[in-house]
């Protein structure tokens, strides 16, 4: 605050300070807000919006809950509202995105932090950087065209020899998964990249010279010291994952329903944006839970994230 | 268990730079082996390829008679303690102790147990359950000699172990360290710039310059046989006078220089650049003119040392010279301009070449 008043002057930084608080009141308070506060009223016709039938309740919430179907988990048929189940699916996937990004991710950043020369590293990041050029839905769609059936993956995978039979990759969750673990691969790379950039050396190499082979030096030495890093990672992965739109909408398939699609329907379809309003709530409610759980559970801190 | 090294015409490039040059080196079984140079030299890179951290470009390394060529760090019977240290900070001490130990499948009490008494060894018992960041730079120290024993090498490698700790605790591991090579009789190899450390701890020590190996010889040898110029002025002071070799007889040389003819003691009167060296404490002050190797001159400057005191001063011919007199009271203690003789006997100085240069 010092910094900016010496540097800048004090007309400059209240500006700034007043734009700031412009963008964080009206751009990201006010319409949360407002969106809080409908979501707890009805859907009605504008003639009765104030009239004796607007008044707040849980029932919007209370949808979330409603239409019960049989559902097979783990061999059991137990019955289960149709959008707690999308919303379960959709964590399921977005934490199984979560898991393959980290798989992809840490060979790649531990490469990149302590095997790559320090003079090509500007080339790789660029390599790395250069997708992110093109805008997310012509990625989404270059992705769709690669995994057609007759799509140049399959005629590649059939040509080679590896596959006798053309794999349909737009099933199920297949291509979601993939379009996701693509888009959001580098938000798990650089805070790893981090986390390993700043491990010494010596001790990896302190390590080797004590006996231990490769995987043990990492287990015991690397992934400890990377932990806060991968649980960044892994949060902002996740939480993107759940929430992405585009990817779902475009290289989704008949049978996949992700929980974000759901809100749109509320919002955009039945023109309902109460309930979308206490859907998204809720949603963003249970995401931070889930997320919070897995942190307990792996006895991560919240301020070892934010470092 | 200890292993001898040889080191056979090892040489490491980086790019077109030679870090180190045609090192040739046997260093026996269980020895205290001290490495001694100015920072740069070379040594941590010999290091490391005893350690297999880094390939020699030429050469042959054997521990133990066997060939090291192709064995991995992990493969090798060395410890490595690093300049840094490089404790794991998110490990207890007993686990950053056992961890070769777990690496090699040992059970966990039995680890815990060897923990503490390595521990006890290193006269650290009780700090097995506390974490690095807890512990004082000495006992960081410890920590780390005894996760280096822990894995039973037949070689230690240590990296100027004792050059973050101040000069009490300095002093106190110097002779800790002693104590636990001798007790352990592992083969130790120290590298330090320090050549107070080397002279002191070393059965043998290896002075380094510019990648070269300039000498290898026992403490007392470095310091009063030095065998090059480079070699007497990085173990301690020196007069030192340039000239010209004369007659040579029995080992002993007459030495034509701008100050005087002197005479001293000759090994070799090849090499370039031949100088006299004489060591400060064998410069003698006196009233009256020397025997022999005697020059008049003109005291500048008494500085007192504490256990000794240390007289500058200059010749009449316009040479600078230094003498070191005991705090003891058994000689006058000159003053600043007092006019007096300084002499050298001629078995106590040396003519000797230049140390090698990088690439010779
Ligand atoms: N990996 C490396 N790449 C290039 N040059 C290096 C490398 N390691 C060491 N050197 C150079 O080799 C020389 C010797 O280094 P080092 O063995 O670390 O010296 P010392 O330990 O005696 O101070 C130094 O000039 C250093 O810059
Ligand atoms: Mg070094």
């Amino acid at each position: 605050m010092d910094d900016l008043l010496r540097r800048y002057g004090p007309t400059l930084t209240g500006a700034f300070m007043l734009l700031t608080a412009f963008w964080l009141l009206m751009l990201v308070i006010l319409p949360n807000i407002t969106l809080f506060e409908a979501s707890f009223r009805p859907y009605l016709p504008v003639v009765d919006v104030g009239g004796p039938k607007d008044f707040y309740s849980f029932n919007n919430y209370g949808k979330f809950f409603a239409n019960s179907t049989d559902t097979d988990i783990f061999g059991m048929n137990i019955p289960l509202p149709i959008h707690v189940k999308i919303f379960f699916g959709t964590i399921y996937y977005s934490t199984l995105v979560t898991v393959i990004t980290f798989v992809v991710a840490y060979p790649l950043a531990f490469y990149l932090a302590k095997v790559v020369s320090p003079k090509s590293l500007p080339t790789l990041f660029l390599l790395l950087f250069v997708p992110l050029w093109v805008s997310e839905v012509l990625r989404s769609f270059a992705w769709w065209i690669i995994l057609a059936l007759k799509g140049p993956l399959n005629a590649i995978l059939l040509g080679t020899g590896i596959l006798d039979q053309p794999v349909r990759w737009i099933m199920g969750y297949r291509a979601i998964i993939i379009g996701l673990v693509y888009t959001y691969v580098l938000f798990m790379v650089f805070p790893i990249y981090n986390a390993i950039q700043s491990l010494d050396t010596n001790q990896i190499e302190a390590a080797q010279d004590l006996g231990s082979p490769w995987w043990r030096t990492h287990l015991r030495v690397i992934l400890p010291h990377a932990k806060p890093g991968i649980a960044s990672g892994s949060v902002m992965v996740f939480m993107l994952s759940a929430g992405s739109l585009l990817v779902p909408a475009l290289l989704g398939s008949p049978t996949s329903l992700w929980f974000t699609q759901t809100i749109q329907q509320w919002m955009l379809e039945s023109q309902d944006w109460n309930t979308g309003a206490a859907y998204s709530f809720l949603f963003l409610i249970l995401c931070t839970c889930f997320v919070s759980l897995v942190m307990w559970v792996f006895k991560v801190q919240l301020t070892d994230i934010a470092k | 268990m200890s292993a001898g090294i040889d080191l056979d015409n090892v040489c490491c490039d980086f790019g077109s730079f030679r870090a180190v040059d045609h090192v040739n080196v046997s260093i026996k079984p269980g020895e205290f082996f001290s490495f001694l140079g100015p920072s740069g030299c070379g040594k941590t890179t010999i290091l490391r390829m005893i350690s297999g951290f880094t390939d020699p470009s030429s050469g042959v390394i054997r521990i133990g008679d066997k060939d090291m060529k192709g064995q991995r760090p992990n493969q090798r019977p060395t410890a490595l303690i690093f300049q840094n240290l490089a404790l794991f900070p998110l490990m207890p001490i007993w686990e950053n102790i056992s961890f070769g130990l777990e690496v090699r499948g040992v059970g966990k009490t039995e680890r815990r147990a060897k923990a503490e008494e390595l521990l006890r060894l290193v006269d650290l018992p009780g700090a097995a359950d506390k974490m690095v960041s807890q512990l004082s730079g000495g006992q960081k120290q410890r920590v780390a000699i005894a996760r280096a024993l822990a894995v039973e090498p037949s070689v230690m490698l240590l990296d100027e172990p004792l050059s973050a700790l101040d000069l009490k605790l300095r002093q106190h591991m110097r002779a800790e360290l002693r104590a636990i090579q001798k007790r352990t009789g592992v083969t130790f190899i120290y590298i330090t710039h320090d050549q107070g450390e080397a002279l002191a701890m070393s059965d043998r020590v290896g002075v380094m310059s510019q990648g070269k190996l300039q000498q290898v010889a026992d403490p007392r040898d470095i310091y009063n046989n030095p065998s090059n110029g480079f070699v007497a002025s990085f173990v301690g002071e020196n007069n030192i006078f340039a000239g010209t070799v004369g007659a040579v007889a029995d080992g002993m040389a007459r030495f034509d220089t701008a100050h005087g003819t002197f005479r001293a003691r000759v090994n070799t009167t090849s090499g370039k650049d031949l100088k006299l060296y004489v060591r400060p404490e064998h410069t003698i002050i006196s009233s009256f003119p020397g025997a022999e190797n005697s020059l008049p001159a003109t005291v500048t400057d008494v500085a007192f040392e504490g256990n000794f005191i240390s007289v500058h001063a200059v010749s009449d011919s316009g040479a600078t010279l230094m003498a070191e007199l005991r705090n003891d009271g058994s000689s006058a203690i000159p003053v600043t301009g007092e006019k007096l003789h300084m002499s050298f006997a001629a078995e106590r100085a040396s003519i000797l070449p230049d140390g090698l240069t990088r690439g010779e």
